[in-house]
């Protein structure tokens, strides 16, 4: 529902002229995130701190207006979709980072602050940001505390819950608050827990503060080529069974190789079934020596063609790879739809065989590229949105791959977030008991549902549209 | 033809929306807006080709804002082809915008001045006189501009011969504004390319590449100057044309099929045929700033680097986002002024921070750019165009 004029000028008031944006047809550049799904905001602010953040969520509050934070909008579960309209709260100008501290190794920033612009700002003192999400490039660090991101090398230092020390936040009344502070224990209830990875729907972050790590005087970077799929997922769960515990460990299938080495020429075999990016840190007797056992477990499982990065210009160039893969899946299709669903590793082959059959069952391109280490899937369907007739078959694709990682003991997400595309799956892992304590979590902090509706919760009175129906881009979706 | 039927839709469908190129994105940097970034700029230009959005006057400053300086493009996985799609763009707003002075006085400076070679000369040696008496630092963009000397002329017999053992002929390309604003750019680049066993061969009316008339949105006059200046490369022989201007060099390669594989920026031809070993020492602490149609539409990033490296006594020093525009982007300077100067401060800002004695780039838009600003905060950091460095080993 569009705004009123006073409610318009009262966003204005607060967070500047040029900071409010309504024209309709600049809204509609709004209405997606990294995913397909869309819907046009009726409003964007653009607030420069916190008090104005507090002052828009305040009107907001007084009119009943959603309200849906974004950072840069690249998301892969619609998290920043406002689809039940209202306003888009885009963080992107608070970009500051407010303090590092080399001796307690820890920053203080605005959410705005682009995931690798921390690490490249720590660099100096020889620390970095641990959690490096492949969009790290482009995402927020606002972003990667609302959905609790991941990336590579989550496998070893874990995700971004576990490097948040505390944060700012602004609540669905506009009340400002801290949850936990400096120290890595959180002391009574663990407030930031919950407010990590709730995706916009409990509160607006501000201001975060995050835990820093020494540069590791050591890494090496093992690229190692498999016939198959199946071999290299052999080849994952004999790493880790063998009690190695690598600071990455990636795959990708022969379509996204392919792919990649278009755009980033970084030297990976295109012949190959799958590949493996290993990675290990420490000291380097230490990396030496398991880098060594490493080779040696993949050899076993039918590895070769293995390459280690000599200069960190290469090292660099391998990752660049695998960080814009998905992004370099547009050469093949322009269009991929993806759940990130979480296996048990020892689960890896089953479940890829299970893919890459309803890949085939359903006439559909798949290309895999994922965190073989932690289990965590990225089956990317490749299609062509102006094709509509294939949405159907995309969706429902996409269902059977989530529901046979549900079958295999997995669960649906594992770091995208559920956002909007797999809210309506949270009760094939979660029974409604589970989610009742869930809601009444929602309901204490946010009780008239005013941030992010329509995330996370599955909504009985969400309209079942198909896909089709959903993808923005010139379709005004009807969601309720 | 209208500008958007010579632009496939399947172009603009390679964009994913993955969203990889918002922080690559100047623009973007400063506003945070989805408006002002790549993918905003492609999905609005999408919609408008497929006419699923009606071309609307108030969204026509979010092409007007875009730099043109295609580090989206070295930066996108898919590989959308975005010169080609903002080029395509910029001319079908430029069809269906309402008229707009500044522009149209740009459209016809364009045409009527920088496409002709004596008129031209003519408009520098008056800017010169100007100069003299301080009239042009009344005017925004009469500031900008460096201390004029005489123009750059081209050596008798329209040849400068190879010092040593000839082994390579090139053609220069001397350019509309290069031999005009920095003339002394230009020797040094012809010199080192002597030094290098080249004949530099300068073809006889030459006209503008038609470089900023395509950024323009004056697709008709670039496609007229390639025309003419085709005409002409096609009456002689050379290996390659070197182009020490990165943004001419970048429209050569893209839209002058006719010399496919053949033009050289000057550091790439450098580095592939080798400089003779230096003579004497340059002390000094220097930065490059990587001009954007060098870096990202031409993808040279490492050929320039390594040639400052091997100038004996040169440090190099990175400074933070080197790759990142420096807000001049050919006119964007003077027909956006204020998103300029946004963009401008941050790179002083990194400048400063790197404590360089000089700042290199390769590209006479970038060149004035760094040294307006760099003047007007009263610092001391020399400007100069890569060639110059280079050639001070050999002097």
């Amino acid at each position: 529902m569009p705004l009123t004029a006073s409610v318009i000028d009262d966003l204005k008031k607060v967070a500047g002229r040029d900071n409010v944006i309504t024209a309709p047809n600049d809204l509609r550049i709004f209405e997606r995130d990294g995913s397909i799904e869309g819907a046009v905001p009726d409003a964007i602010a653009l607030p420069s701190n916190t008090e104005q953040v507090a002052a828009v969520i305040k009107i907001a509050a007084r009119h009943n207006i959603p309200i849906v934070p974004r950072g840069a909008g690249t998301g892969l579960s619609g998290g920043a979709v406002t689809i039940r309209g209202g306003i888009a709260l885009q963080m992107t100008r608070m970009r500051r980072i407010l303090e590092i501290d080399p001796v307690g190794q820890t920053a203080l920033v605005e959410p705005g602050v682009v995931n690798q612009e921390l690490s490249l700002a720590a660099a100096p003192h020889h620390l970095f940001y641990a959690p490096d999400p492949s969009s790290q490039k482009a995402c927020t660090i606002g972003g990667n505390a609302a959905e609790n991101s991941g990336g590579p090398h989550c496998l070893y230092y874990g995700v971004t819950t576990n490097h948040v020390l505390g944060m700012e936040v602004v609540l669905a009344d506009g009340s400002v608050h801290w949850v936990s502070g400096d120290a890595a224990d959180r002391i009574g209830l663990d407030l930031c827990g919950v407010l990590v990875g709730s995706e916009g729907t409990l509160c607006a972050i501000t201001k975060i503060k995050v835990r820093l790590l020494r540069i590791p005087p050591s890494i090496a970077t093992l690229l190692a080529a498999f016939p198959s799929i199946d071999t290299a997922s052999q080849a994952v769960s004999a790493v880790i069974g063998r009690g190695i515990v690598p600071a990455a460990l990636e795959m990708m299938d022969k379509v996204t190789v392919g792919a990649v080495e278009a755009h980033y020429h970084a030297g990976y075999p295109t012949d190959a079934g799958a590949v493996l990016l290993v990675e290990v840190d420490g000291v380097a007797d230490s990396t030496r020596e398991l880098m060594a056992a490493i080779r040696d477990v993949l050899s076993e499982n039918q590895g070769y063609a293995m390459r280690e990065a000599q200069t960190p210009a290469e090292r660099d160039l391998l990752w660049a790879g695998r960080k814009g893969a998905i992004g370099a899946l547009g050469r093949i299709k322009p269009n991929y739809y993806l759940h990130d669903g979480v296996v048990p590793r020892s689960k890896l082959p089953q479940v890829l065989s299970a893919v890459g059959e309803i890949g085939v069952h359903y006439k559909l391109p798949v290309a895999n590229v994922f965190h073989a280490g932690d289990g965590n899937l990225h089956p990317n369907i490749l299609f062509d949105l102006r094709d509509r007739e294939v949405l159907q078959q995309v969706e429902e694709a996409g269902e059977e791959m989530l529901h046979a990682v549900v079958e295999l003991g997995g669960a649906l997400s594992g770091e995208h977030g559920i956002g909007l595309e797999k809210s309506a799956y949270m009760p094939w892992i979660f029974s409604p008991d589970d989610l009742e304590v869930m809601s009444r979590v929602k309901s204490a902090l946010d009780p008239t549902g005013l941030l992010n509706p329509g995330k996370i919760f599955p909504d009985p009175e969400r309209k079942k549209l198909p896909l089709a129906g959903r993808t923005g881009f010139a379709v005004e979706a009807k969601w309720w | 033809m209208k500008p958007f039927e010579r632009l496939s839709d399947d172009d603009l469908a390679t964009c994913v929306h993955c969203g990889l190129c918002l922080d690559a994105c100047p623009t973007f940097r400063v506003t945070g807006l989805e408006t002002e970034s790549p993918r905003g700029r492609i999905y609005l230009m999408t919609q408008w080709k497929r006419e699923q959005l009606p071309f609307n006057e108030e969204q026509v400053k979010h092409i007007d804002l875009c730099l043109g300086c295609r580090t989206c493009e070295a930066v996108c996985p898919s590989g959308v082809p975005y010169g080609r799609i903002i080029e395509a763009g910029r001319a079908e707003v430029e069809r269906l915008r309402r008229p707009n002075a500044k522009r149209r006085i740009a459209k016809a400076a364009l045409r009527q001045l920088v496409a002709r070679p004596r008129r031209l000369r003519a408009f520098g040696a008056v800017t010169r006189v100007a100069q003299a008496t301080r009239a042009t630092s009344a005017m925004r963009s009469g500031r900008q501009l460096p201390p004029l000397h005489a123009p750059f002329e081209v050596p008798a017999g329209r040849l400068a011969p190879a010092i040593g053992p000839r082994k390579h002929r090139v053609a220069f390309l001397v350019g509309c504004v290069m031999p005009i604003l920095y003339p002394q750019s230009h020797y040094a680049a012809v010199k080192l390319l002597q030094l290098a066993s080249c004949d530099v061969w300068f073809p006889e009316g030459e006209r503008c590449c038609g470089a900023l008339h395509a950024h323009n949105g004056d697709l008709d006059e670039a496609e007229r100057l390639r025309d003419e200046n085709m005409r002409m490369y096609a009456s002689g022989e050379f290996d390659a044309l070197v182009v020490d201007s990165a943004g001419c060099g970048s429209h050569l390669k893209d839209f002058y099929p006719g010399l496919q594989g053949r033009v050289k920026d000057l550091s790439e031809w450098l580095a592939e045929v080798g400089l003779p070993e230096p003579k004497r020492e340059v002390k000094m602490r220097v930065t490059y700033q990587d001009a954007c149609h060098l870096a990202h539409a031409q993808r040279i990033k490492k050929q320039p680097r390594d040639l400052i490296r091997a100038v004996p006594g040169v440090e190099l020093v990175e400074m933070r986002h080197p790759d990142i525009c420096c807000g001049a982007a050919g006119l964007y300077s003077t027909l956006e002024p204020q998103m300029s100067a946004r963009i401008l401060a941050e790179k002083l800002d990194d400048l400063a921070a790197t404590r360089a004695e000089m700042v290199v780039t390769a590209n006479p838009g970038c060149q004035m750019q760094l040294a307006s600003g760099l003047r007007q905060r009263g610092s001391h950091i020399a400007v100069e165009h890569i060639s110059e460095l280079l050639v001070r080993a050999f002097l």
